[in-house]
C-alpha cells in the first residue's frame, strides 16, 4: 500500500523483499550468473557500459542482473558506482587507425585497402525467430578462422582527407584539458568535446529518434556512412612520474565516421563535412545515431539554419541523458500533497468566483430585459 | 516433387512470397491505383517484414505481391548482384518462393533494385521494382507530410524550383546528384529513389513497368510503360548527367555509371562499372580495361570463397 512518508519504513523494506523475490523468479530454474550475462547478453552490456560511461564488463553485467534487465536502471547503477571512483588522470587519445579490426564497412566505396569486413553482425540476417534457440545445449561450431593476416586499414576519413575532399578533424591543443561534463556543468554554447561526451553518454533511443528525424527532413545533413569500424584498441597514458606513455589496457570500441553535406564559401573550396560517433563494445546503432546528431549540432558552426530539434544544442544536450530524464519523469511518483493541496484550494476558489460571476451576469441580463 | 510442393513452392512454413494472400491483394490494389495515377503516392498498410526498414521492405512487399512461380527474379543493389543486401534479399525470395533467380538482366522478368537502373534497355515484358527510402520528393524542403499532400494536390511545385535555383545561386550548378526530382506525366512531382541522376533519362518512356515501394513511409507509386518522365531543370541550366574522364578498368566501358575503388592509401584508385552484369557481358565479348587481370581487382571479378 502506498502510504504517507511517515510510517513508510516497513513498506519500503517489504517492497525490497518483493523485488528480490521477483528478481530470483522460479527457484526451480538456475540463477542467472553475471558471467553468463557478460558473455551471452553482450550487446546489453555494451549499451550499459557506453551510457554508464564506465568500461567494465563485469560491473555492467552485475548492474543488468540487479536491474532485472532494465537497461536504463542498469546505466543508473553503473553511473552511481562510477561517481565514487577516484580520477587519476586522462589517457592519450586512442588511435582507431591502429585498431585490431573485427568489423569494418564503408558505404561510400565498393572496395578499399583492407577490404570490407562484415564481422559479427545481424545485418543481412532475416529476422525470422530461430526456434532452435528454444532448446539450450545446441552445439555451436567455432567460427572459421581467417587465414589472411589483417592488412593495414587506413581510415576512409584519412583517404578522403588526402584529396582535401573531407574537412580535417578538429585538433585540440595538446595541453588544453578535454571537457568533462561529469566534473564541470554544461555551459552553452558547449564545445564539441563536451557535446560529444554528452552524446556518448546519451540515451540510445533518444539519439536514434533525433538522428532519424534528420533523415526525414527535420534538419537534413545528407549523411553517408563513410566508415564503421569495430575492434579493440590499446589505451595508453603518461604517468607523471614516468613521463612516457605506458599501455594500461585494451578496450573494444565501435567508431562511426559519417561523411555529410558539403559546404564551402569564397575562401574555402567545397568539401564534405563530418559527424562522429564512438561507443564502447558493439553499440553500433548508438555510434551511428550519435554521428548523425553530432553533425546536426554543428549546424550553427557551419553557418546553416538551426530550426529543427536535432540542431538545437540546449534541447538535445539537456534531454539526452536517460539517468536525468528517468529520474525526473519518475519523480512524479513522489508525494506532491502540499503542492496539490495549494492548487486545489485555488481551483475551488476560482470555480466559486466563476459561478458567482455567471449568476450576477444572468441577473443583470434579466433586469436589462425587463 | 510432390503435388503439395508444386502448389506451394518454397519454405513450407510460409505462404508463397511470405505475405498472406489478403495482404498481397491489398498491395496489388494499391499498385493498380498507382499505375492509374502515374507518380501519385498511394498510401498502403505496409507490413513489418523480416528485414529492417530502410533495407528494402517496400520493394520486397511489392515484389512479394506480384511475383509468380514462373518469374525469374534479379536483385541488384548499387547496380550489382553480389552486393550483400542484394544477396540477402535474393536469398529471402529463394526461400519463400523458390523461383528461379538470375543475374542476367535480359533473362529476368522481375528486377528489384536499390539505387540503380540497369544499363541495358529493359523490355515490355519486364517489371522494375524500386526500393524507396523517402518517397516524398519535397521532404528535404518540407518535412511535414500534411503540407506536402497539399502541395501535390494544388500542383504548387514552386518550392522545388526555388530549391534548385538556390543551388545554382550558391554553387553555379544544381547540386543534386542522386534522387533528382522528376515530373511524371507532367502532373506529379516524384522521387526517382536515390538512383544517380545518370539514370534519370532511362526512366522516360521506358518499355518496362516501373513500380516503387516505400515500406517505412507506407507509400506505393508507379510509372506505367512509355510514360513521360522529365527531370526538372531551367532553360539556362539544362539537366545533364554525370561524366567521367576515366573508363571502366575491367571492361573499358565509357558509357556506363562508374564506381570508384580505392587501391591504396596513397591516392591510388580505379573505376569499375557499377552494373556488374553489363560489365561481365562486355568482358565476355572481349572488351578489356587497363586493369583487367590485375591482382588488385581479383576480388571484384571473382566470387569470394
Amino acid at each position: 500500500m502506498y502510504v504517507a512518508v511517515k510510517g513508510g519504513e516497513a513498506a519500503i523494506s517489504h517492497a525490497h523483499g518483493l523485488m528480490a523475490d521477483e528478481r530470483r523468479g522460479d527457484r526451480a530454474l538456475p540463477e542467472l550468473d553475471v558471467g553468463q550475462i557478460a558473455q551471452q547478453l553482450g550487446h546489453a552490456v555494451d549499451r550499459v557500459m557506453t551510457e554508464g560511461s564506465l568500461y567494465d564488463r563485469e560491473l555492467a553485467a552485475l548492474a543488468i542482473k540487479q536491474a532485472q534487465g532494465d537497461l536504463v536502471e542498469a546505466v543508473f547503477l553503473l553511473r552511481a558506482y562510477r561517481t565514487t571512483l577516484p580520477r587519476f588522470g586522462a589517457s592519450l587519445p586512442i588511435d582507431t587507425a591502429a585498431m585490431a579490426v573485427e568489423r569494418r564497412i564503408s558505404a561510400t566505396y565498393k572496395d578499399l585497402p583492407g577490404g570490407q569486413v562484415l564481422g559479427p553482425t545481424y545485418d543481412y540476417t532475416h529476422r525470422l525467430l530461430d526456434f532452435d534457440l528454444l532448446d539450450s545445449g545446441r552445439e555451436v561450431p567455432p567460427p572459421r578462422e581467417s587465414d589472411a593476416e589483417q592488412q593495414p586499414m587506413a581510415r576512409v576519413a584519412d583517404i578522403l582527407g588526402q584529396e582535401g575532399l573531407l574537412e580535417p578533424a578538429q585538433q585540440g591543443a595538446p595541453d588544453t584539458p578535454v571537457a568533462d561534463v561529469t566534473r564541470e556543468p554544461l555551459r552553452h554554447p558547449a564545445g564539441r568535446d563536451a557535446r560529444l561526451q554528452a552524446l556518448a553518454r546519451g540515451d540510445e533511443g533518444f539519439l536514434l529518434a533525433l538522428g532519424y528525424s534528420t533523415q526525414r527532413g527535420y534538419g537534413g545533413t545528407h549523411p553517408f556512412a563513410g566508415e564503421i569500424r569495430m575492434g579493440s584498441v590499446t589505451v595508453e597514458m603518461v604517468p607523471e612520474e614516468l613521463g612516457f606513455a605506458v599501455e594500461i589496457g585494451e578496450i573494444a570500441v565501435t567508431e562511426c565516421d559519417m561523411v555529410n553535406q558539403f559546404g564551402g564559401d569564397a575562401e574555402r573550396p567545397p568539401q564534405f563535412t563530418r559527424g562522429y560517433g564512438l561507443s564502447f563494445g558493439r553499440a553500433e546503432r548508438k555510434a551511428m545515431a550519435m554521428a548523425l546528431v553530432d553533425r546536426a549540432l554543428r549546424a550553427q558552426e557551419l553557418g546553416e539554419e538551426t530550426v529543427f530539434p536535432a540542431q538545437d544544442q540546449e534541447f538535445v544536450l539537456y534531454h539526452a541523458d536517460n539517468v536525468e530524464a528517468s529520474g525526473f519523469v519518475q519523480h512524479l511518483k513522489l508525494p506532491h500533497y502540499v503542492d496539490f493541496q495549494s492548487e486545489l484550494e485555488l481551483v475551488r476558489r476560482l470555480r466559486r468566483e466563476h459561478a458567482q460571476a455567471r449568476t450576477e451576469a444572468g441577473t443583470q441580463q434579466q433586469e436589462a430585459a425587463e | 516433387m510432390s503435388a503439395a510442393e508444386k502448389t506451394r513452392p518454397g519454405d513450407p512454413a510460409y505462404n508463397f512470397g511470405y505475405l498472406d494472400e489478403q495482404t498481397k491483394r491489398m498491395i496489388r490494389r494499391g499498385l493498380l491505383k498507382a499505375v492509374a495515377i502515374p507518380g501519385y503516392q498511394v498510401p498502403f498498410a505496409s507490413r513489418e517484414m523480416p528485414l529492417p526498414y530502410g533495407w528494402g521492405t517496400g520493394g520486397i512487399q511489392v515484389t512479394a505481391s506480384i511475383i509468380g512461380p514462373h518469374d525469374r527474379l534479379k536483385v541488384i543493389d548499387q547496380g550489382a548482384d553480389d552486393t550483400t543486401n542484394a544477396v540477402s534479399i535474393r536469398r529471402f525470395f529463394q526461400r519463400v518462393t523458390a523461383v528461379e533467380t538470375t543475374e542476367e538482366t535480359a533473362q529476368a522478368t522481375l528486377i528489384q533494385t536499390r539505387h540503380r537502373i540497369p544499363e541495358r534497355d529493359l523490355t515490355d515484358d519486364q517489371i522494375l521494382v524500386y526500393q524507396v527510402p523517402i518517397p516524398e520528393p519535397l521532404r528535404q524542403l518540407e518535412p511535414r507530410e500534411s503540407e506536402c499532400r497539399k502541395i501535390h494536390a494544388w500542383q504548387e511545385y514552386g518550392v522545388m524550383h526555388v530549391g534548385l535555383y538556390e543551388d545554382i545561386a550558391r554553387w553555379g550548378h544544381i547540386a543534386r546528384t542522386y534522387d533528382y526530382p522528376v515530373m511524371v506525366n507532367e502532373r506529379y512531382l516524384s522521387a526517382p529513389s536515390p538512383i544517380p541522376k545518370f539514370d534519370n533519362p532511362k526512366m522516360t518512356r521506358m518499355a518496362a513497368l516501373q513500380l516503387f515501394g516505400a515500406g517505412r513511409e507506407k507509400r506505393l507509386y508507379a510509372i506505367p510503360p512509355h510514360t513521360d518522365v522529365r527531370s526538372l531543370d531551367f532553360e539556362d541550366h539544362p539537366f545533364e548527367v554525370q561524366h567521367w574522364d576515366e573508363v571502366c578498368g575491367l571492361c573499358g566501358a565509357a558509357e556506363s555509371f562508374l564506381d570508384e575503388v580505392i587501391l591504396d592509401d596513397r591516392g591510388g584508385h580505379m573505376y569499375v562499372c557499377s552494373d556488374s552484369d553489363f560489365c561481365r557481358h562486355r568482358r565476355e565479348q572481349g572488351h578489356r580495361g587497363a586493369m583487367a587481370g590485375h591482382e588488385a581487382v581479383r576480388g571484384l571479378t571473382e566470387q569470394a570463397s
